[in-house]
């Protein structure tokens, strides 16, 4: 197979209470494809996105994933205490990666405020400590919720371009989306 | 038969029918052996006097509180493992019926235990090994039930309360072993009804008049057709709330 | 699983309990200030006091279980870590264990430390401090162990102190009467087999229970 796709969900559904949020959704991310999952509040698009991360269990249907995947969460995943060097340091270990951090932070525009702790950072310096997980570590298929959430213009075109460079090498990206975003999609699902 | 009955049309089919039987029934021999045992049988003098007619409740409640907790691991099981939804209700069905017999167990026992089994003991309820079995057994019901409580959706708090089931169930037996470690000295005589792995019976010990036993026994069957009575019970509301939060879910759709 | 992911998780989890607790200073005083309140609350009869002393480091023991442990969690699954844990599929159990063992080291294992100093204290005699110091060091890891699943279990729930204490308690039962056993009879006693059985059963079953517990949470 020279196009193997990176994620098939077949079928999938959800129910919250009593309450169908989402039934019957497919989607296959081949190499590639940038796919946006849209919906208003409360429709389910994160419930989607981590079904399709494996983090939730699909009450219909399911998810085959070929590889690793990259998470980012509408929460950071940073605690407070961490530094964004302590932080990428920490999963660049568990994950075995040795990728050069100190060249990361500086990309992603972090370096002046590499070691101070988050507590004290802003939302969008957060966020891009978040996103700074992305580059330490080469995987295939990106599931983001809301990654331009907090994050100003500069931010914003930084990301769409990461997420331009990881197409271009053969990745995909499943995003949820509510606004707009500098990016185009390959593919739409609308719940 | 159970799996008859996990189709839950199948199971309103027959709950409809079973409860009124189950609870007639189990009321009549309730009543037959509470009717023996409080006004018929002779009062046995080393064993009480009048206080060991506690007895017609009290060991019919410690049989069945054991197995109710089993019974609450067992759905939980099968719930876990084959999500079978009518497991999940039974589960939670059995949880506040439990509860309620451990506590009628230690409160008996506790009565019971006012002046039984010899003379000068004064550490009765908090000195006594099986009753402290039995009040562990209603925090372990207890604590299910509020984690139940506390997580938002019905799901959640379905797999919550599975897997606290079966970690509670595993640990039953070597709560039972620790606490008869703790207080070897009991107001139980050695378990007289089955004497399987019993210690050595006391030199006064004569064994079970046949005349309580029958009555224990028709306690036993009672209650047990009480309790599943009251777990059907439960068992159908939940179904029905469920039904009516499932209309209620497809209204909001509909708006 | 190779060891370098356990290692750092170690690493990180122990900087978290140090930062969030002001270290190890917080336990030990927790320790001692209830080791200091027993003469308070019972009179001063050395006695006595070297007769129910151990007995209230239990419980004290149990309650630093329980308070300390209903954040390790619930932080977790509220700042997201715990979706990073999860996406690595496997290995959350094995990440909660090292999580609670770490909390067991910096919120109990003080106790063992401190032990012949409040023994010293409270009159017990001193035959008694070697098997005292093991009971609180097994009894303390089986305590954290289950604590640690009704704190996984409640991760999601938002004051989750008594609902914890609440479930984690009757599993707390046997540890307890087996380690108060053993200080008292001495190691050549069956309670301390028992505790020695009690440990490696929690350690074998309550990782398991937490992973499942977490994986949960996580939804």
């Amino acid at each position: 197979m020279s196009d193997p796709v990176l994620l098939t969900g077949h079928g999938l559904g959800a129910v919250r209470g009593e309450r169908i949020l989402f039934r019957d959704v497919s989607i296959d991310a081949a190499p590639g494809e940038l796919i946006l999952l849209r919906g208003v509040n409360g429709s389910g698009k994160t419930t989607l996105l981590r079904q399709l991360a494996g983090l939730s269990e699909p009450q219909a249907g399911e998810v085959e994933r070929a590889g690793l995947h990259h998470w980012i969460g509408h929460t950071n995943g940073l605690k407070a205490h961490e530094t964004p060097r302590s932080h990428l340091k920490h999963w660049a270990q568990i994950w075995g990666s040795d990728a050069d951090l100190p060249a990361i932070l500086s990309d992603m525009g972090m370096t002046r405020p590499a070691d101070v702790p988050c507590r004290m950072l802003s939302a969008g310096q957060k966020r891009r400590t978040a996103l700074s997980r992305l580059k330490v570590q080469d995987r295939k298929l990106w599931l983001l919720d809301e990654p331009f959430n907090a994050l100003d213009t500069d931010g914003q075109a930084h990301l769409a371009e990461m997420i331009e460079t990881h197409r271009a090498a053969g990745g995909a990206v499943i995003a949820a989306l509510h606004g707009t975003a500098p990016v185009s999609a390959t593919q739409e699902v609308v719940l | 038969m159970l799996s008859y009955l996990a189709n839950p049309l199948r199971f309103m089919r027959f709950s409809r029918l079973a409860v009124p039987i189950s609870f007639g029934l189990g009321a009549v021999l309730i009543g037959w052996s509470l009717y023996n045992g409080l006004l018929v049988v002779p009062p046995d003098e080393r064993q009480g006097g009048d206080l060991m007619r506690a007895m017609f409740t009290h060991v019919p409640s410690a049989w069945l509180c054991m197995g109710l907790y089993a019974a609450l691991a067992g759905a939980s099981f099968v719930w876990y493992i084959w999500r079978h939804e009518l497991a999940d209700v039974a589960a939670r069905a059995i949880a506040p019926i439990g509860a309620g017999y451990t506590a009628l167990c230690f409160i008996t026992g506790s009565i019971w235990g006012q002046k039984g089994w010899g003379a000068g003991w004064h550490n009765l309820i908090l000195g006594d090994s099986r009753l402290m079995s039995v009040l562990v057994l209603f925090f372990l019901f207890l604590g299910y039930i509020a984690l139940r409580a506390a997580l938002e959706t019905r799901q959640k708090a379905a797999r919550a309360a599975a897997i606290l089931a079966m970690v509670g169930i595993v640990n039953v037996p070597i709560i039972k072993v620790s606490v008869d470690m703790w207080q070897t000295t009991t107001i139980h005589q050695p378990s007289s009804v089955l004497s399987i792995g019993a210690p050595e019976p006391r030199a006064d010990d004569e064994g079970m008049n046949p005349i309580y036993l029958q009555q224990l026994l028709w306690g036993f069957a009672g209650h047990s057709l009480f309790a599943a009575a009251m777990i059907l019970m439960l068992m159908r509301s939940e179904v029905y709330t469920q039904q009516a939060d499932r209309h209620l879910a497809l209204k909001l759709e509909g708006s | 699983m190779s060891p370098s992911p356990l290692l750092s998780a170690f690493r990180s989890s122990l900087s978290e309990a140090w930062a969030s607790g002001a270290g190890v200073l917080l336990p030990l005083g927790f320790f001692a200030g209830t080791a200091a309140l027993v003469p308070f609350t019972l009179g001063s009869e050395a006695e006595l006091l070297s007769r129910v002393g151990p007995g209230i480091l239990w419980l004290a023991l149990a309650l630093s279980s329980m308070v300390t442990l209903e954040r390790v969690f619930q932080a977790d699954l509220q700042d997201g870590a715990l979706d990073l844990w999860l996406q690595d599929a496997g290995s959350i159990s094995l990440i909660a264990a090292i999580k609670t063992l770490t909390h067991w080291l910096v919120s109990g294992f003080p106790l063992v430390l401190l032990t012949p100093l409040i023994g010293f204290m409270l009159g017990v005699p001193p035959e008694k401090m070697v098997p005292a110091m093991l009971g609180y060091a097994m009894g303390g890891l089986v305590f954290f162990l289950w604590g640690g699943v009704a704190a996984a279990l409640s991760a999601s729930v938002a004051r989750a102190g008594l609902l914890i204490a609440l479930i984690a308690l009757p599993l707390y039962v046997p540890a307890l009467i087996f380690g108060v056993q053993m200080v008292d009879a001495g190691m050549a006693s069956p309670s301390f087999l028992f505790l020695c059985a009690c440990t490696l059963f929690a350690l074998g079953v309550a990782p398991a229970a937490m992973g499942a517990a977490l994986r949960l949470a996580a939804e």
